[in-house]
């Protein structure tokens, strides 16, 4: 298991639904970590731990962008 | 498919607008019933198609969203044959949503100005000497870099070599620039207004003072009070509720038009937005000022506080301590003020550098067989006399003489708030100094405001002795003002008056202070960007600079007031709707979806209001 954080700068989102759907689309993909997955609806940026081995940062902002939301940029620590 | 039309619903929504400005002009103008019904049958799909397809998105997710409620409404408007309500409510509805999206950019702008000074790029030694320019994310702690005129500095750091001035105000919000050489500290954020400085990054990235801040301002807007976790709950439960009350009006009546009217009116949409508004844009107005508010709850608590307690050293007053009156007896005062100087250069005691700073340049001695005696003072042999360097208690041991004049200069500069310091030499007193520290210029007016803001007890705690205690509260008009507390007494303190039901805010430097930022209601740092203050405390004055307090407390009443306005908007809009619907026939569903994204612009202007709010 290979722990990362990752910060996603998104487009500014604008309706609070926006973050649940985000939330949950994020928290069913496997390798990332539940409870760290954290939107932050005014800076419009999502934070949260995954597992590389499992998940890579790609898929993780592939889900994002089905859902119809811009991925703008994204950083992994 | 579905990602297609999400991107595109800027363009779907003019093309809806058209379409039904073109169904209006045919009926009225040429008078065709049906390429009037066709338009609108057309801007009615294409207008729902990205609802529709949010609105599955939520129900995925277990989530009843607005989207949802609206798509049924419009399903169910389309199967009455009602175009024009299904066509226009569409589009009310995209473009209100486009409308919400500019507006909110606009509340978030103070914001992302800030974190758009966040550096990007650095200039870093490779190993061959050059410096070349990298991504700040490349960066690590102990590299070397080069900041030029008019750049980023990248990270926090010390300079190694060069010198120059930076503007600091992204840390500080204060633009006066600050000059810079060898040994200072730069921050990352700030920018360098002239010269070249070499530097050595110490913290990088999101430990850096400006990244802490960026990631706690961004944190602190979407933090929420009691109230906005109350409406969130409410609005969860409260879309699905307006969705089954639309059902069983529909099975009881069997009338689509009202069931359906029901759904639209029922769109919570101001509610949700309203608070968070006014919270983003309060935030972003004190991020401009050099004031963190850290987050709703704590914008609600400071703007109901009543008793304000302030540390005396370091925030009401300097912090360092300088001559302020002195008196001279007998003759041979040069040589006396040079043993003086020599004695305490060889001091750390806060009252020598005073003393030092006062003397200025002068004759030094060797000193010898130096004695401290705790608390009292110093004695020393200088140039063959002995030196006596203290307090009164020092000067009545070794039988120093003091006589009527004397006394009665102690006396008077004592009455004025100074520490005293005598020197005699062998036996006879020769200097009497009096040591205070200033009061901040602009806190008596800065207090003055406060107390106009609706504080009413304006409190001083201090580890100082009563007598100046009792000085600087007669000279700022305070209301209370206790002396020779320790740490511990000041938590005690506020512990009661917490008991007695005030709503209390302590202000302190942050450092010494901690157990009674973290007691009272609102902790207070006067942070110079230091780390502790920032995260000890609940609203922070970046800079240290006391004049912020009272746009602070302005502020955050301000906000909160702002807050209750969208509230009684938000609700107000959906009890007329109602009324209006019950009571008389003015609503359908198309007023309804006018009425609430009118609100919705409404509450997001007035939350607007906040970015240019100025304390007067």
């Amino acid at each position: 298991m290979i722990l990362k954080s990752a910060t996603i700068q998104l487009e500014a989102l604008a309706c609070p639904s926006c973050m649940q759907k985000i939330e949950s689309a994020l928290k069913a993909l496997g390798g990332v970590e539940q409870d760290t997955v954290k939107i932050l609806f005014n800076a419009s940026k999502v934070k949260l731990d995954f597992d590389e081995e499992k998940v890579s940062i790609e898929e993780i902002e592939d889900s994002i962008k089905k859902l119809g939301y811009e991925v703008i940029k994204s950083k992994v620590k | 498919m579905q990602y297609y039309i999400l991107r595109n619903k800027n363009p779907i929504t003019l093309i809806s607008g058209i379409l039904i400005a073109a169904a209006f002009i045919s009926k009225l103008a040429i008078g065709r019933e049906t390429v009037f019904h066709w338009s609108l049958i057309a801007a009615s799909i294409i207008g729902a198609a990205p609802i529709a397809i949010q609105a599955y998105q939520a129900m995925r997710v277990k989530v009843v969203s607005i989207d949802v409620l609206v798509t049924i409404a419009v399903i169910g408007a389309f199967f009455i044959r009602n175009y024009e309500e299904s066509a226009i409510v569409t589009f009310l509805f995209l473009f209100g949503a486009y409308l919400e999206q500019r507006t909110l950019n606009k509340t978030r702008s103070a914001i992302k100005e800030l974190t758009e000074m966040a550096p990007e790029s650095a200039l870093k030694q490779m190993e061959n000497g050059e410096f070349e320019e990298v991504e700040v994310d490349d960066v690590d702690v102990g590299d070397i870099l080069l900041v030029k005129t008019g750049a980023k500095v990248p990270v926090d750091g010390t300079v190694l070599s060069g010198e120059g001035s930076v503007n600091e105000a992204s840390i500080t919000g204060e633009s006066i620039p600050v000059s810079k050489e060898k040994g200072s500290k730069v921050f990352a954020g700030t920018i360098l207004d002239n010269g070249t400085l070499q530097i050595v990054a110490d913290r990088v990235g999101e430990d850096t003072t400006f990244g802490k801040i960026i990631e706690l301002v961004e944190e602190a807007q979407d933090s929420k009070s009691e109230v906005e976790r109350f409406i969130d709950r409410f609005s969860k439960n409260y879309t699905p509720a307006v969705l089954v009350l639309s059902f069983v009006v529909w099975i009881f009546t069997r009338d689509v038009e009202l069931a359906i009217t029901i759904l639209v009116l029922g769109c919570p949409g101001a509610l949700v937005i309203g608070v968070p508004v006014s919270n983003v844009a309060g935030i972003g107005n004190g991020a401009r000022h050099g004031v963190l508010l850290k987050g709703s709850e704590v914008i609600s608590d400071f703007s109901r506080v009543d008793t304000m307690v302030f540390d005396k050293t370091g925030t009401l007053t300097v912090g360092n301590p300088s001559v302020a009156e002195k008196e001279f007896y007998g003759d041979s005062i040069e040589e006396a003020l040079g043993y003086l100087a020599s004695i305490e250069r060889e001091s750390d005691h806060p009252l020598a550098k005073a003393v030092l700073e006062e003397i200025g340049d002068t004759t030094f001695y060797p000193v010898e067989n130096t004695e401290v005696v705790k608390g009292e003072g110093i004695v020393a042999n200088v140039n063959g006399h002995r030196v006596v360097v203290g307090n009164v208690a020092l000067m009545e041991k070794e039988k120093v003489r003091l006589d009527e004049k004397a006394k009665a200069d102690m006396d008077r500069l004592e009455k004025n708030g100074n520490s005293l310091v005598l020197t005699a030499v062998d036996g006879e007193l020769k200097i009497l100094m009096g040591v205070r520290d200033r009061i901040r210029p602009g806190v008596k007016e800065d207090l003055q405001k406060l107390k106009r803001l609706g504080v009413k007890n304006l409190i001083m705690l201090s580890g100082d002795n009563q007598g100046t205690v009792d000085v600087v509260s007669r000279e700022l008009g305070l209301s209370e003002a206790h002396g020779n507390m320790l740490p511990e007494d000041k938590a005690d303190y506020i512990k009661k008056l917490l008991e007695a039901g005030r709503i209390v805010a302590f202000v302190g430097d942050g450092v010494n202070d901690s157990p009674s930022l973290a007691l009272a209601n609102i902790g207070i740092a006067m942070g110079g960007g230091t780390d502790v203050a920032i995260d000890t405390s609940d609203v922070v004055l970046m800079n240290s600079d006391f004049s912020r307090l009272p746009h602070a407390l302005g502020l955050a009443k301000a906000t909160a007031g702002n807050m209750r306005q969208n509230i009684v908007i938000a609700l107000g809009v959906v009890i007329v709707l109602l009324t209006g619907l019950v009571f008389g026939d003015w609503v359908n569903m198309s007023i309804g979806m006018l009425v609430h994204e009118g609100s919705i612009l409404a509450v997001i202007l007035n939350g607007m209001r906040l970015l240019h709010y100025r304390f007067r």
